[in-house]
């Protein structure tokens, strides 16, 4: 038999640089479309109904030095699969539990560092790149760009002894599904959203307005009005230490401007963001956004920031000084858009309810908000 | 529309890789030509049966869903 891996446990080793090794046993096409990626990680892929009568066809290239870490979609064929390498001679076969689906799921949190009267938090959720913010001081506690999967906030807020009184969402999402409606009610804590992007809402919310300034604790939440990745796009400047990007502005990339069918319509804002607002803001800020593309946007520690004066010279999307040239980039020639934006984002309107499993299927895949 | 099948097989409510290795053991049993139906409910065999289809050779004549069953006629190489 072959043993099992947590993606926790697995997430840790990646994180930590360590070198591994993995079997991808889903079949070509969605292996080729979205991946487990990681500075040190190999992964190859082989169906495992290749590999139902014996491993023959991956022989050659597996590892006899180290472990061999075996994934597929929801967990039963890796494990079938783990246990075949196993009965070969192999040691060292694990079976990642949950699959995919885990993966995608699995939400790591990274201390950022302090605010005034406690800390905040980025939660990497490693599998599909979202990144979600919690805020904590003096016991009250603030949530940015929550993901669907509540419970595993509830574990850390629990963890934590805070009482939630704000979740924000940065926009209206199109590459995944949002939590912060959920949480809110749950907590009994008010959900805001930016009215811009939420004229067709099906549920009540409140009005994130430019300017409007929110105290958790002894820390300051300040919304700054950016549009461009959709019309309503906020910031979140926290303390006057750290901004909250949401899809505007990445670490090696900046927002595309047409998941909601409008990139014409939007370029000059994003430009305008990016190139005015943003430009005014003190360079010192720690940029954190909602979203990460690559593992290279990593740092060490597991977190995903840089400051603000660091990307106006590193990334390239902060550096196209042609505005025709800039237009032409972020409109033409984008990466595919996200699988099933619309229905995510009738979802985060409220105007479907899919099943759990559904809005599963529908998260599946690369988060594709960025154009580089 | 309902394409003749000469086999059914049953593998509703069972999780990857059971289908697929239901169907390969069961196409072993057909004749070159004969069509085998496959009814299944993991989500997953809908592109992992094309997949699987296509690198064994034999040929997916057509595939359908009703009332949340996914169907497949696979044809014999």
């Amino acid at each position: 038999m072959s043993d099992a891996i947590s993606v926790k446990e697995l997430t840790k080793k990646i994180i930590n640089g360590d070198s591994v090794f993995i079997l991808d046993v889903r079949n070509t096409g969605d292996f080729d479309d979205w991946k487990i990626e990681g500075e040190n990680v190999e992964v190859i892929n082989q169906p495992y109904f290749d590999l139902l009568e014996g491993i023959d066809p991956v022989m050659d290239k597996l590892p006899k030095d180290q472990p061999i870490y075996v994934v597929c979609a929801k967990g039963g064929s890796s494990e079938f699969v783990a246990d075949q390498i196993n009965e070969e001679g192999y040691e060292n076969v694990y079976s990642i539990e949950g699959g995919m689906k885990a993966w995608s799921e699995h939400l790591e949190p990274v201390k950022i560092g302090e605010v005034a009267g406690g800390s905040i938090y980025q939660f990497v959720r490693i599998g599909k790149g979202c990144l979600s913010y919690f805020i904590e001081s003096n016991g009250e506690a603030a949530m940015v760009d929550v993901n669907r999967m509540i419970e595993q906030y509830e574990d850390f807020l629990n963890e934590k002894d805070a009482k939630i009184t704000h979740v924000f969402d940065t926009h209206l999402h199109a590459d995944h599904i949002s939590g912060g409606k959920k949480l809110a009610e749950q907590k009994n804590a008010a959900y805001y959203l930016p009215p811009k992007d939420a004229e067709e809402v099906q549920f009540e919310y409140e009005k994130v307005r430019d300017g409007d300034e929110y105290k958790i604790g002894e820390t300051t939440i300040k919304a700054l009005y950016s549009p461009g990745h959709t019309i309503g796009s906020t910031s979140y400047i926290v303390d006057d230490k750290y901004l909250l990007t949401g899809d505007i502005l990445f670490i090696d990339s900046i927002g595309r401007p047409d998941l909601a069918g409008k990139a014409a319509d939007w370029v000059a804002d994003l430009r305008e963001t990016l190139y005015q607002r943003y430009k005014e803001l003190t360079d010192d800020l720690i940029v954190l956004p909602a979203h990460y593309m690559t593992i290279k946007e990593m740092n060490d520690d597991g977190s995903v920031s840089a400051k603000l004066g660091v990307l106006y010279k590193e990334n390239h999307g902060l550096n196209i000084s042609d505005e025709d040239e800039f237009r032409k980039t972020v409109s033409e020639n984008l990466p595919p858009q996200p699988n099933s934006y619309q229905e995510i984002r009738e979802t985060n309107m409220g105007k479907v309810s899919p099943e759990e499993e559904e809005q599963r299927e529908m998260e599946i895949g690369p988060n594709r908000c960025a154009v580089r | 529309m309902s394409v003749h099948s000469d086999k059914v097989l049953d593998c509703k409510g069972d999780a990857c890789p059971m289908p697929i290795v239901k169907t390969k053991k069961a196409m072993d049993g057909l004749n070159s030509g004969e069509v085998l139906e496959v009814q299944a409910t993991d989500k997953g065999a809908k592109s992992d049966m094309t997949a699987w289809a296509n690198s064994s050779g034999h040929e997916l004549v057509q595939s359908a869903e009703e009332d949340g069953v996914l169907k497949f006629w696979i044809k014999k190489s």
